[in-house]
C-alpha cells in the first residue's frame, strides 16, 4: 500500500489532514496517562464518601502517587482530632435542598453519587448549623463561610487554584454553647466554569465553613456542589463534510450533519464510498475526548475513547453509502471547554476508523463542539 | 436490559425464532411503561452493528404494530439503516429478517397500516429497496473469498437465492399492486436492478422469478417491457429458457382461458415475442446455435397454442430460424439438430396435415439445414404422417412442394453419402414409403391427376438407378388407374390429357426403368401397359409395348429362370390381349412360340410350348380357335418331353419322372373338353397308355407326386365320364387303364 507522503491526500482544497494508516497497537500513539501510575492505590476504600469529613480520604485514590503521602498525613491529623473528640458538629444545608436538582457524579471507583446542582447565576443560599457536643463549648475567634471555585491539577502536587473565592463572616469571636444556625447567602454568584472531573484535572465548587480558634486548630467543614452552565443554541452550525482517501486505494466522502452537538444530541451522517480497493472488514465511529492541562512545556494531553460505535460490517463497494446515527445520550460527555482559566481545556473529536482485513486501521479525526443545551 | 453481545446471530433461520421471543419481550416492555419510541432509540445504543440492527428491526416491528408512528417512516428507517451491514451473507440474512418481519406490516391497500402509515406506494418502495439491496449483496457474494472456492460459493449463492426472490413474491402479494402500478413502478424498477447487476446467476433466477410470481395478465400487458430487458442481459445468461418459460406460461394462459385471446392480439404478443427473439439472438452472439433454435421452438409452440389459425405466423417463425441458419450450411451440432427436428415436428403434430405444412414456404428451407441423416428421418416422419393421417395430396404444385421436402429420399443431393454407403434395409424401407406415398397423390380431375403424375415423374426421375425400381412402379400403376378412368371418356388427343398422352407417359416411365437397368421389372410393366392399351383398343400402342417387352426379353434377360418367368408373363398377357389383328397377332405369337422353343432346359421348353398352345385357343369372346396349331404345340411338347426323358436316361441311367407327360395330358384333356376337334379321344387314349406303361416300367424313377397327379387326373376322367352330359359322352371313348 502506498503510504508515502505524496500518496496520501486529505481534503485537497482545505489542506486539512489526511487519513492516517497505522498498525493496530491498541490505541496506537496514545501516551500513557501519568495518572495511571496511581492505579496501584486502588482498590479505593469503599466507605470513602465524596463529601463530608472523609472527603480528603477520597483524594487518596483520586490523586497521584506523590500526593498520597500528604493526604494520609492530613487524614491522620483529623483522626487525632477525633481522638480528642471534636467539640461540635458542623453541617451545611441548602435552603432548597429538597427541591433542588441533583447531578449524578461518577466517582473514580465507579460509583455515582448525587450532588446538589447549581447553574452559573444561581444564588447559593442555606444555613450553617453548629451543634456543640453537649457539655462542651466552642470558643472561637470568628466563623466564616467561603464559596470557592477550585481547579486542581493532579500533576501539580495537589495545588489548588482558586478562581472564585467569596467570604461571608457568620459570627464575631465568641463562644457557642448550644446549637446555633447561621443563614448565609451568596446571591447571583458568577460561577462561569462548570464542575468537571477529568483525568488530570478537576474543577470543583465547595462551600467551606471555618471556625477559627486561637489556640487550637480551626474546625473546617466542606460541602461540595455541582455547577453546570447552559449554552445557547449555536447560531452557526455547519455540517462537517470531507473527502479523504489514499490515492488509488480508498476514497470516501463523509458528512456529519452538524459540527456542534448538545449532550443528548444525535450524530447523523453518511459515508459515501467513492473508491474501494482495499478489503475493509468494518468501520466504526469513535468519540474521543482530549484533555489538555498545563501550558508551555508542561502541557499534558490525555485522550480517551468514550464511545466505539460500529457503523458498518463487511466491505462496501463503490457507490455505497452507509448511514450514521449515533445517540450521544448514553455517553458521559461534557461540553467542550476551551482554555478554562488558562489551566486546561477539554475537546471532543469524532474519529472515523476503517479496519481492513489485515487489521490495518485508517482513520480520520474531526473535532466537534459539545455544548450543554437547556 | 438486554445483553446485546449475548445474541448469537448465526446465519440460521432458527435465530429468527429466537428473535420472535425477543419481540414478545419488547411488547411486554411497552406494557411496563416504556414507550416504543424510547425502545427504538434505546436499542440503537448498542455498539455492535449486527445485533443492533436485529434489535432495531425487532423493536421496529413492535413499534409498527402499536401504530404509534407511521409504518412507512419506520420501514424506511429500517431499510436505510440496514445498509450498515455490507458483509454479503450477514446482510442478506439481516434483510431477509427485515423482509420477513415486515411482510404483514406493509401499508398495503386494506391493511390496518394504510392511511397514516402510508400507502401502497410506500410499501412497494420499501420492498423494492430491500430487494435491490439484497440483490446487490447476493451478487457480491461471488467476490468473497479465494478464487479457487468459486464453485462452492456459487453453490451457496444458489441456495440463498430464494431470500432475494422472496421480495418479488411479497410484491406480487400486495393487493395494492395493480396492473398500472406494476407497469409503471414495479416492473421497471425490478428490471433495472436485474439488468444493472450484470450477474449471470442473478439475472437468470430473477427473470424466472418475475415470470413465475406475477400473474399472467400482467405479463401480457407488459410484454414489451419485460422482453426488452432480455437482450440487455449478460451474454451468458440462459435467456432461452427464461423466454421459453414466459411463452410457455402465456400460451398455457391462453389455452386455459380462451376469452383472453383478443388481448393477445391486441398487445401483439406474437410480434413482440418474435422481435424479442431476434434481438436476443443478436445481443448474444456467442449463444450456441441450439439456443437460438430452441428459442424459435418455444416461439413456435407459443404460436401453435395461441394462434393456431395463423399459418403466416408459423411461417414467419420458421423464416426467422432460416435467417439465423443462413450461410451456416448443414447443422452439425447434435443438440441443435434435435431442436430443429422439434421445430419441424411441432407444426406437423399440431396440424396433422402435410398439406398445411406445404403452405409454409420456409419449412423446406429449414429442412435443408438438417444434416443428411436427420433430413431423411424428418422426411420419413413427414411421409408417415401423410400415410397415418390419410392425407391426400391433390394439387400438382403441392406435389412439387412435397417432393422438395422429401428430396433427400428422392434424389442424391450434393454432399449426400453415396447410396452404397446407406444401410440397405433402411433404404428399402424409405423407398417403400415413397412408393406408398404415390398412392396418396389423388385428384378426381383427370387433367389434374395427369399433371400430378408428370410432376411426380419429374421428381422421381432424378432418383438414380437405385431408387427408380422403387418409385416408378407405383407411378405406372397410378397412371394405369388414370387410364381406366379415361377409357370411357372421349377426349381429343391434343387436349391436356388423353389416353395417348398417358400411354406416352407410361412408355417413357417404363423405358426409364429399362435403362436402369431393371429388365424384369420393365418387362412386367410393359406387359401391364400393353394389356391396358389392349383394353383401350389401341392396337399400335399395345403392339409397341409388346415389342418393347420382347426386346427386353431378347436383350436383357439372360438368366434362364427369369426367362421362364418372363415368357410365362408374355404368353399370359398376349393370350389376354385381343386387340390385335391377325397379322400382328401372328407376329407376336410366332415370336413367343419361338422363344419357348429356345429355352435352355427341356422341361422349361416343354412347359413353355404347351403354354403357347393357349395363344391359339382363346375361349372368351370371338377369340381365335385354331385347333390345328394347338395340336401342333401339344405334339411338339410331347416330343420335347420325350427328348427330356431320353436325356435323363442318357445322363443318369434312368428316365426322369413322368410329370411333363401328365401335364401335357391335362392340356389335352382341357382342349378335348373345350371342343377342339383336332384333339381326339384316340390321341388321349394313346397318351394315357403311354404314361401308364412308362410309370410301371422299371426304368422310370418312381415319384409319389407324379403318381398322385396321375391318379387325380384319372379320377377326373372317371368323374367326367359319369357326369352324364355332352362332355361325358365324348369321354366314354376313353378307357381308363387300371
Amino acid at each position: 500500500m502506498k503510504t508515502s507522503s505524496d500518496g496520501i491526500y486529505g481534503w485537497m482544497k482545505s489542506g486539512l489532514g489526511a487519513f492516517v494508516a497505522e498498525p493496530c497497537l491498541g490505541y496506537g500513539g496514545e501516551e500513557l496517562c501519568p495518572r495511571r501510575l496511581g492505579a496501584f492505590c486502588s482498590p479505593a476504600p469503599d466507605e470513602a464518601d465524596f463529601c463530608g469529613v472523609s472527603e480528603l480520604q477520597s483524594c487518596v485514590w483520586n490523586c497521584c502517587y506523590g500526593r498520597f503521602c500528604i493526604v494520609v498525613a492530613e487524614f491522620k491529623m483529623n483522626y487525632l482530632y477525633g481522638a480528642f473528640g471534636s467539640p461540635c458538629t458542623v453541617s451545611i444545608d441548602f435552603v432548597d435542598a429538597e427541591t433542588r436538582k441533583q447531578a449524578s457524579v461518577k466517582k473514580e471507583n465507579g460509583q455515582t453519587v448525587l450532588v446538589p446542582l447549581f447553574l452559573g447565576q444561581d444564588s447559593v443560599v442555606g444555613e450553617v448549623r453548629i451543634d456543640p457536643v453537649p457539655g462542651k463549648k466552642v470558643e472561637h475567634t470568628g466563623v466564616k463561610i467561603e464559596l470557592l471555585g477550585q481547579i486542581e491539577l493532579y500533576f501539580d502536587r495537589g495545588n489548588f487554584y482558586d478562581f472564585t473565592s467569596l467570604v461571608r463572616e457568620l459570627d464575631v469571636p465568641g463562644e457557642i454553647l448550644e446549637r446555633k444556625t447561621y443563614p448565609f447567602e451568596f446571591s447571583t454568584v458568577e460561577m462561569q466554569y462548570e464542575s468537571y472531573n477529568g483525568v488530570n484535572v478537576r474543577l470543583r465548587y465547595i462551600l467551606k465553613v471555618t471556625i477559627s480558634r486561637s489556640y487550637a486548630t480551626n474546625i473546617v467543614e466542606y460541602k461540595d456542589f455541582w455547577v453546570r452552565n447552559y449554552s445557547p443554541q449555536p447560531e452557526i452550525n455547519n455540517s462537517i463534510k470531507m473527502e479523504v482517501g489514499i490515492e488509488d486505494c480508498l476514497h470516501i466522502e463523509f458528512e456529519y450533519s452538524k459540527s456542534k452537538y448538545h449532550l443528548k444530541d444525535v450524530i447523523v451522517g453518511k459515508i459515501y464510498f467513492l473508491l474501494v480497493r482495499i478489503k475493509i472488514k468494518h468501520m466504526e465511529l469513535e468519540i474521543r475526548r482530549r484533555e489538555s492541562t498545563g501550558s508551555g512545556p508542561n502541557t499534558y494531553n490525555e485522550s480517551e475513547t468514550l464511545a466505539k460505535y460500529e457503523i458498518m460490517d463487511g466491505a462496501p463497494v463503490r457507490g455505497e453509502s452507509i448511514p450514521i446515527r449515533l445517540f450521544l445520550s448514553p455517553y458521559d460527555l461534557t461540553p467542550t471547554y476551551r482554555n478554562i482559566n488558562n489551566k486546561f481545556s477539554v475537546k471532543y473529536y469524532l474519529n472515523l476508523v476503517l479496519v481492513d482485513e489485515e487489521d490495518r486501521r485508517y482513520f480520520k479525526q474531526q473535532e466537534i463542539t459539545m455544548y450543554r443545551a437547556e | 436490559m438486554v445483553r446485546f453481545d449475548a445474541l448469537d446471530l448465526q446465519q440460521d433461520m432458527r435465530t429468527f425464532d429466537e428473535l420472535r421471543q425477543l419481540e414478545t419481550f419488547f411488547k411486554e416492555e411497552t406494557k411496563r411503561g416504556r414507550t416504543n419510541a424510547d425502545l427504538y432509540e434505546l436499542v440503537q445504543h448498542s455498539g455492535n452493528i449486527l445485533p443492533r440492527l436485529y434489535l432495531l428491526i425487532t423493536v421496529g416491528s413492535v413499534y409498527i404494530k402499536s401504530q404509534e408512528a407511521p409504518a412507512k417512516d419506520i420501514l424506511k428507517d429500517l431499510v436505510e439503516m440496514s445498509r450498515g451491514v455490507q458483509q454479503p451473507i450477514r446482510g442478506l440474512f439481516l434483510r431477509s429478517y427485515l423482509s420477513q418481519i415486515s411482510r404483514d406490516k406493509l401499508p398495503d391497500v386494506g391493511s390496518p397500516y394504510e392511511g397514516e402509515g402510508g400507502n401502497v406506494m410506500d410499501a412497494v418502495e420499501f420492498v423494492l429497496q430491500n430487494f435491490t439491496e439484497m440483490n446487490k449483496l447476493w451478487v457480491r457474494m461471488q467476490h468473497q473469498g479465494p478464487a479457487r472456492e468459486k464453485e462452492k460459493r456459487e453453490k451457496e449463492r444458489s441456495e440463498l437465492r430464494d431470500l432475494v426472490g422472496k421480495n418479488l413474491h411479497v410484491l406480487s402479494q400486495l393487493d395494492g399492486v395493480d396492473l398500472e402500478m406494476y407497469k409503471d413502478v414495479v416492473l421497471p424498477r425490478v428490471l433495472e436492478q436485474i439488468v444493472n447487476c450484470k450477474d449471470e446467476i442473478a439475472q437468470y433466477y430473477l427473470m424466472d422469478c418475475i415470470i413465475q410470481v406475477f400473474p399472467d395478465d400482467f405479463h401480457l400487458q407488459t410484454l414489451e417491457t419485460l422482453l426488452s430487458a432480455c437482450p440487455q442481459l449478460q451474454p451468458t445468461v440462459d435467456i432461452k429458457t427464461v423466454m421459453s418459460q414466459l411463452m410457455e406460461r402465456l400460451s398455457r394462459y391462453a389455452a386455459a382461458s380462451p376469452e383472453v385471446l383478443p388481448e393477445f392480439l391486441q398487445v401483439e404478443a406474437f410480434t413482440k415475442f418474435s422481435h424479442a427473439v431476434v434481438e436476443v439472438i443478436e445481443a448474444q452472439p456467442d449463444m450456441a446455435l441450439v439456443g437460438a433454435v430452441s428459442l424459435y421452438v418455444a416461439l413456435l409452440t407459443f404460436v401453435l397454442r395461441v394462434h393456431v389459425d395463423r399459418l403466416d405466423y408459423v411461417d414467419q417463425v420458421l423464416g426467422g430460424c432460416v435467417k439465423k441458419l443462413e450461410g451456416k450450411g448443414k447443422v452439425k451440432d447434435v443438440k441443435a439438430t434435435k431442436q430443429l427436428v422439434a421445430l419441424l415436428s411441432a407444426p406437423l403434430e399440431k396440424y396433422k396435415d402435410v398439406v398445411t405444412i406445404l403452405k409454409l414456404s420456409n419449412y423446406g428451407k429449414v429442412m435443408e439445414h438438417l444434416d443428411y441423416d436427420t433430413n431423411r428421418v424428418m422426411a420419413v416422419v413427414l411421409m408417415q404422417s401423410i400415410l397415418a393421417n390419410n392425407t391426400l395430396i391433390t394439387a400438382p404444385e403441392k406435389v412439387d412442394g412435397l417432393f422438395d421436402l422429401l428430396k433427400e429420399l428422392i434424389q442424391d443431393s450434393e454432399g449426400a453419402p453415396s447410396i452404397d454407403e446407406l444401410d440397405e434395409e433402411d433404404f428399402k424401407e424409405e423407398q417403400n414409403l415413397v412408393a406408398r406415398l404415390v398412392h396418396m397423390l389423388v385428384n378426381d380431375d383427370n387433367e389434374q391427376m395427369f399433371q400430378i403424375l408428370i410432376a411426380a415423374r419429374k421428381q422421381f426421375g432424378q432418383g438414380g438407378p437405385k431408387r427408380l425400381p422403387f418409385t416408378l412402379p407405383p407411378l405406372v400403376f397410378a397412371a394405369l388407374k388414370l387410364v381406366r378412368s379415361l377409357q370411357n371418356e372421349d377426349l381429343p388427343d391434343d387436349g391436356p390429357v388423353s389416353l395417348k398422352k398417358v400411354f406416352q407417359f407410361l412408355h417413357q416411365t417404363v423405358e426409364a426403368l429399362s435403362v436402369v437397368p431393371a429388365p424384369e421389372l420393365a418387362l412386367r410393366l410393359y406387359l401391364q401397359c400393353a394389356e391396358a392399351a389392349g383394353v383401350c383398343n389401341l392396337e399400335p400402342v399395345a403392339y409397341e409395348f409388346f415389342t418393347q417387352a420382347f426386346m427386353i426379353y431378347e436383350e436383357e434377360i439372360a438368366d434362364s429362370k427369369a426367362q421362364v418367368t418372363a415368357l410365362q408373363l408374355i404368353i399370359g398377357t398376349l393370350q389376354r390381349t385381343r386387340v390385335f389383328g391377325v397379322e400382328n397377332r401372328d407376329t407376336l405369337t410366332h415370336k413367343a412360340t419361338g422363344y419357348s422353343a429356345k429355352l435352355l432346359k427341356k422341361p422349361d421348353q416343354c412347359r413353355a410350348v404347351y403354354a403357347c398352345s393357349h395363344l391359339f385357343w382363346v375361349e372368351e369372346g370371338s377369340g381365335v380357335k385354331d385347333g390345328e396349331r394347338v395340336l401342333l404345340c401339344l405334339k411338339r411338347a410331347l416330343r420335347i418331353a420325350n427328348a427330356a426323358q431320353q436325356m435323363s436316361s442318357a445322363t443318369r441311367g434312368s428316365n426322369g419322372p413322368m410329370t411333363l407327360f401328365v401335364e401335357i395330358l391335362n392340356k389335352y384333356l382341357y382342349y378335348f373338353e373345350k371342343g377342339n376337334t383336332q384333339v381326339t379321344s384316340t390321341i388321349i387314349q394313346g397318351l394315357l397308355e403311354l404314361i401308364v406303361t412308362e410309370i410301371q416300367s422299371e426304368n422310370t424313377t418312381q415319384d409319389m407326386q407324379v403318381d398322385a397327379f396321375l391318379a387325380n387326373t384319372l379320377r377326373y376322367i372317371q368323374f367326367q365320364k359319369h357326369k352324364g352330359d355332352s362332355v361325358a359322352e365324348r369321354y366314354s371313348d376313353i378307357k381308363v387303364p387300371s
